[in-house]
């Protein structure tokens, strides 16, 4: 890969801006993680859940009789045993904002989650019981002698015909399954419909896949005997919001619950949200008086963690002579699963995403989100834009098609232009403000995409025909991200009496380099080496108040944080040098660690001496009682609206129609997340994105079959690409900083991820331009590449 | 996922072994690689009360080529060995070439030949290899020792010719014919992955009259077992492997193969994938004779 990652920044100190090599690589590397399951807590007994084999029925019975005798077992509970806890709602991710409301009034019925399930069951793979033994092999022995017995209902798996009026309910006191609903109107839809040269209408399905990160979830807890105080380890994105929700669900004061997210393999917002087992295992923890640890294997993880992505899209577009869009139509039906777990998130995002980077007059937008059989869904990397980015780029090489031009051209035609910026699209964001976007440059990302993928030398390969079978397309994707969101995240510096610095940020990491990316923004806003600095994140005792590392905000929201925390600091030492050298502050200036007159030849003094030491003898004391010693702030950085990252991604594939095997002969990806902070972990996410977006675009898939048992149970089924599957990245970047923080960053964690399935789709189509074939879902399997080829040549 | 409770022994004979194995007493299994076995048990779909480790039986780990030029490979030979091994390489390149497609270096430095043979999954490529090239099944038992050809060693997905209280000691390749070509060939989602469908061909050449003289064509994930396609052998026999007999080879197999749907590929996917492989394999078999 060839890149000019490592220009120059702005930063203080120069750290900003530099590929500096990850402080955390040489603990993980050597095997010093600290993961949850490393964390050992003597005297642990071990968690195991029954789970529903049913993905609908009436619970009729119980007895845990037999396995409450098996050997090592400690308890076993079922859902009347934890009936007098509340269950769970994520109650965070279900509040509507208040402008939403306000101006669109969207449905959003709750379903609170029972921690074990009683009357009924909703899914294959919901708890229905757990036993705490000795170890997990008894705990699962265990889990054999469990007698449930269920009465089946009908199972529904299909969203579309979980609304018919006739479809079961899954919660008995909704009036149907309908978890959300919201809808969105620009201009006048219908008559630019009417008046429109051209029309498409066509229906795209994103389908089901999950996070599968590295490291399941986990969670252990003690009740510390010295304190009294509940402390709980888990690998989550948000461990402030899970020190609350165990507090509310126990009965605890919060400030007697201590959450730590130490080292964690992976999130990709399956971690983000709550889960009965992180209630239960601290539950248990206080109840038996032992430490308890649940560690979830990968069935679990693949069957019983939260899914994502499936959603339907019947979408239409309206266009001009020109190909200009004048109007879009999207009705998008979400398959929940079985709770309401998260809201309006993916679906309002999907909604705020759809119309991307292209400048669309009117709109109809009807989202539905849908209760059916299944396990629940949730955020996953991309939270709803992948899916809406993969019906409208569908949709608009449909429309090059349909009206001739090539498609890079029909999506240059339609690009807000940089001097429109900010731009309004008349939308309300997810926050519930006028949605604008604050920064960008979408033709220069088209300009650079297409410059890269050479769309001549594809083209005029298509002219020659195909050899031995194998024929070449080109794709093209965009998209936009409204990333940052907030409401807050706190950043708390102190200066210790040695002079090291300690930064503490709400926000755990799950291997984004927290560690390295924020000490470099504290380097450079106080002046000090980067090594002088020690980054602690997610632990709730570090910072009382935090949100988490979720929908690519940490780096906007902590990082602005730990810069104006930083910034703090500084005028604070260079003031208590200035005292200590007995010279006015603003002689003073602050770098690689030293305070030093502005001029050469001036006195200067290290931090290290000036936060070591008392006050020196005849130094005016500060008159408001700080000295060296004490330095500290605490900042909750609150962004003004959402930083607006962009990418275009293009693709050249070629496609045996014979086999229907598909190599990705060259990835294209340009993208603008504002300032980087630190170019290789920056690389790092988007090529990571990336890899889990061709996961979904060719291999990975979530299937159940109509009894609502899901057929993708274990690696074997469910496959997720390794390194051989992944394509070296052609990438590139444009820099267009947010006005909406003093960093000029925006977020790019989930960025990579959400073009791939687009732009892939797009590319297979085109390379089977011949067959006039429409790629209306994936994954490309061979299987289904070769049937598009069969039916079109049927047809 | 954490398996039952299971005892654990690991004889040094293969007397030692069978009588375990024939204890009416305990359910025992065979554990050599586990590459298999280790799985299911921790999905507890296996659930033995004794592992009988063989990898400690001296003779078992002896690969060898016979004074009847036989090949020879014990139950507790590692696949990885067997690929590498100098006279497999020149004597059964197929079967070096299938132990290639088998899952990733890891896997194959545990697992072993007879393992693979043993616990026959029908997408894997070891039984194709076998029946390909046409391989015999020594068994030990408490009634003896038993060969079994490759064509009734293979029973059901996961089921062969070995008994409960059998041990599959040895698989014996025979030396390939003289003059002959071979190719493997798979289609797999991803590299190392089981086959989606796969072949296995083996073309002897009549020298003289320069055609096909036999013909073995073998698919895996194609059925319940490896599965030989004779009308597609007889459409090569007595040809000159030219494409219109490759074609009529491989209308044999759109017309005979009757493979099964699952999440990976539908049946009619694995039948045409199975026909065009053995085009291309036919064509890379006949250049190598």
């Amino acid at each position: 890969m060839s890149h000019d990652f490592d220009r120059a920044r702005p930063g203080n100190g120069g750290w900003i801006g530099r590929s500096v090599p990850r402080v955390e690589d040489d603990r993980l590397l050597r095997g010093n993680g600290r993961y949850v399951d490393d964390i050992a807590l003597p005297g642990a007994v071990e968690a195991a859940f029954l789970r529903s084999p049913h993905a609908h029925a009436r619970i009729e019975s119980v007895d845990v009789t037999a396995a409450l005798a098996a050997p090592g077992v400690v308890a076993v509970w079922t859902g009347d045993d934890v009936a007098d806890l509340p269950a769970m709602l994520n109650k965070e991710e279900l509040r509507t904002p208040p402008g939403l409301a306000e101006l669109l009034d969207p449905v959003v019925r709750m379903t609170p989650m029972p921690l074990l399930a009683r009357e009924k069951v909703l899914y294959v793979g919901q708890p229905v019981a757990v036993v705490l033994a000795e170890n997990r092999y008894l705990a699962e022995d265990a889990l054999e002698l469990v007698e449930v017995r269920y009465a089946p209902l009908p199972v529904l798996v299909d969203p579309e015909h979980a609304l018919t009026p006739d479809a079961p309910l899954l919660h008995e006191d909704l009036a149907d399954n309908t978890a959300v609903a919201v809808a969105t109107r620009v201009g006048d839809p219908e008559a630019a419909f009417a008046g429109a040269h051209a029309v498409v209408s066509e229906q795209f399905d994103a389908h089901r896949y999950v996070a599968s990160p590295i490291e399941t979830r986990a969670i252990s807890a003690q009740v510390d005997p010295y304190s009294g105080r509940l402390t709980v380890w888990s690998g989550t994105q948000t461990p402030h919001r899970l020190r609350d929700a165990i507090a509310h669900t126990l009965g605890l004061e919060s400030a007697t619950v201590h959450v730590i997210a130490a080292d964690v393999g992976g999130g990709f917002g399956q971690k983000g949200i709550l889960y009965v087992e992180e209630l239960l295992v601290p539950h248990a923890a206080r109840r038996l008086g032992r430490p308890v640890l649940w560690r979830e294997d990968r069935n679990e993880n693949l069957t019983a963690s939260s899914h994502a992505r499936e959603q339907i899209h019947r979408i239409e577009l309206a266009a001009d002579a020109e190909g200009r869009l004048i109007a879009v139509r999207d009705r998008i039906t979400v398959n929940f699963g079985a709770y309401n777990m998260t809201g309006l998130v993916v679906p309002y995002n999907s909604l705020c995403h759809l119309l991307g980077p292209y400048r669309v007059p009117n709109v109809h937008i009807d989202v539905v989100g849908v209760l059916t059989n299944t396990t629940f869904a949730t955020p996953y990397r991309g939270a709803g834009r992948p899916e809406t980015v993969f019906a409208m780029e569908r949709a608009m090489d449909r429309l090059a098609a349909e009206l001739g031009i090539e498609p890079e051209e029909l999506r240059a035609r339609n690009l807000v232009r940089p001097d429109e910026m900010p731009y309004a699209t008349g939308l309300v964001d997810r926050s519930g403000r006028p949605q604008s976007y604050d920064s960008g440059d979408f033709p220069e990302l088209l300009r650079r995409a297409v410059a890269k993928a050479d769309v001549e030398r594809v083209r005029a390969q298509q002219r020659e025909g195909a050899r031995d079978g194998k024929r070449v397309g080109i794709g093209f994707a965009m998209y936009i991200e409204a990333t940052g969101l907030g409401p807050f995240e706190t950043a708390r510096i102190d200066i210790a009496p040695s002079g090291r610095v300690r930064l503490a940020i709400g926000a755990p990491s799950q291997g984004q380099g927290h560690r390295t990316s924020m000490a470099q923004i504290a380097a450079d806003a106080i002046g000090v080496p980067l090594d002088a600095i020690d980054v602690v994140g997610g632990d709730t005792e570090a910072t009382p108040f935090g949100v988490g590392t979720i929908a690519s905000r940490a780096l906007v929201n902590a990082g602005n944080a730990t810069h104006r925390a930083g910034r703090l600091v500084r005028e604070k030492i260079v003031e208590a040098a200035a005292r200590r050298l007995g010279v006015a502050a603003d002689g003073l200036d602050l770098s690689d660690g030293v305070v030093h007159a502005k001029e050469p030849g001036g006195p200067s003094i290290s931090l290290t001496e000036l936060a070591g030491k008392a006050p020196l003898p005849g130094t005016p004391e500060p008159t408001d009682g700080r000295h060296g010693t004490e330095i500290s702030e605490t900042v909750h950085f609150r962004p003004p609206g959402f930083a607006v990252a962009s990418g275009a991604h293009a693709a050249v594939v070629e496609v045996d129609e014979n086999t229907g095997e598909i190599e990705i002969l060259h990835y294209v990806v340009v993208h603008d997340a504002g300032n980087i902070v630190n170019p290789m972990i920056a690389e790092g996410q988007v090529t990571g994105g990336i890899a889990q977006g061709i996961g979904g675009a060719l291999y990975e898939e979530m299937v159940y079959g109509p009894d609502g048992q899901p057929r993708t149970g274990t690696y074997m089924d469910y496959l997720v690409p390794t390194s051989s599957e992944i394509p070296d990245l052609d990438m590139d970047e444009i820099f267009t900083p947010s006005p909406m923080n003093d960093l000029g960053v925006k977020g790019l964690g989930e960025g990579g991820a959400i073009a791939p399935q687009a732009v892939l789709a797009g590319a297979v189509e085109d390379a089977l331009r011949p067959f006039d074939v429409v790629v209306r879902r994936g994954p490309l399997s061979p299987s289904r590449v070769r049937a598009l080829i069969r039916t079109a040549a049927r047809t | 996922m954490k398996p039952t409770s299971f005892d654990y022994t690991a004889p040094n004979t293969v007397g030692e072994a069978v009588s375990l194995l024939a204890d009416e007493e305990r359910e025992a299994k065979v554990v050599a690689g586990g590459q298999s076995l280790i799985p299911m048990l921790s999905m507890r779909l296996a659930r033995p009360e004794l592992l009988v480790d063989i990898t400690r039986i001296p003779e078992l780990g002896r690969l060898h080529v016979d004074e009847s030029g036989n090949l020879r490979i014990g139950a507790a030979v590692r696949q990885a060995h067997a690929a590498a091994d100098n006279a497999v390489r020149d004597g059964w390149p197929l079967l070096a070439a299938a132990i290639g497609h088998i899952g990733h270096p890891q896997i194959r430095n545990r697992g072993t030949v007879c393992g693979s043979l043993a616990h026959h999954d029908p997408a894997a490529e070891l039984p194709t290899a076998a029946l390909a090239l046409d391989a015999r099944f020594v068994i030990t038992g408490p009634r003896g020792t038993r060969t079994v050809l490759a064509e009734d060693f293979f029973v059901a997905t996961f089921s062969t010719a070995v008994d409960a209280d059998e041990l599959l000691t040895e698989v014996v390749f025979p030396p390939p014919p003289a003059h002959h070509g071979w190719a493997f060939e798979e289609l797999t989602r991803r590299h190392g992955d089981f086959a989606t469908v796969g072949v296995a061909v083996v073309l002897e050449r009549d020298t003289a009259a320069g055609t096909v003289r036999t013909a073995r064509v073998v698919f895996c994930g194609a059925g319940p077992v490896p599965v030989r396609l004779p009308a597609a052998e007889d459409a090569l026999v007595g040809s000159d492997a030219g494409e219109q007999a490759r074609a009529a080879a491989a209308r044999a197999v759109l017309a005979g193969l009757t493979p099964s749907d699952d999440v990976h590929a539908t049946a009619e996917y694995r039948r045409e994938g199975a026909a065009h492989l053995l085009v291309h394999a036919c064509t890379t078999a006949w250049e190598r004779c």
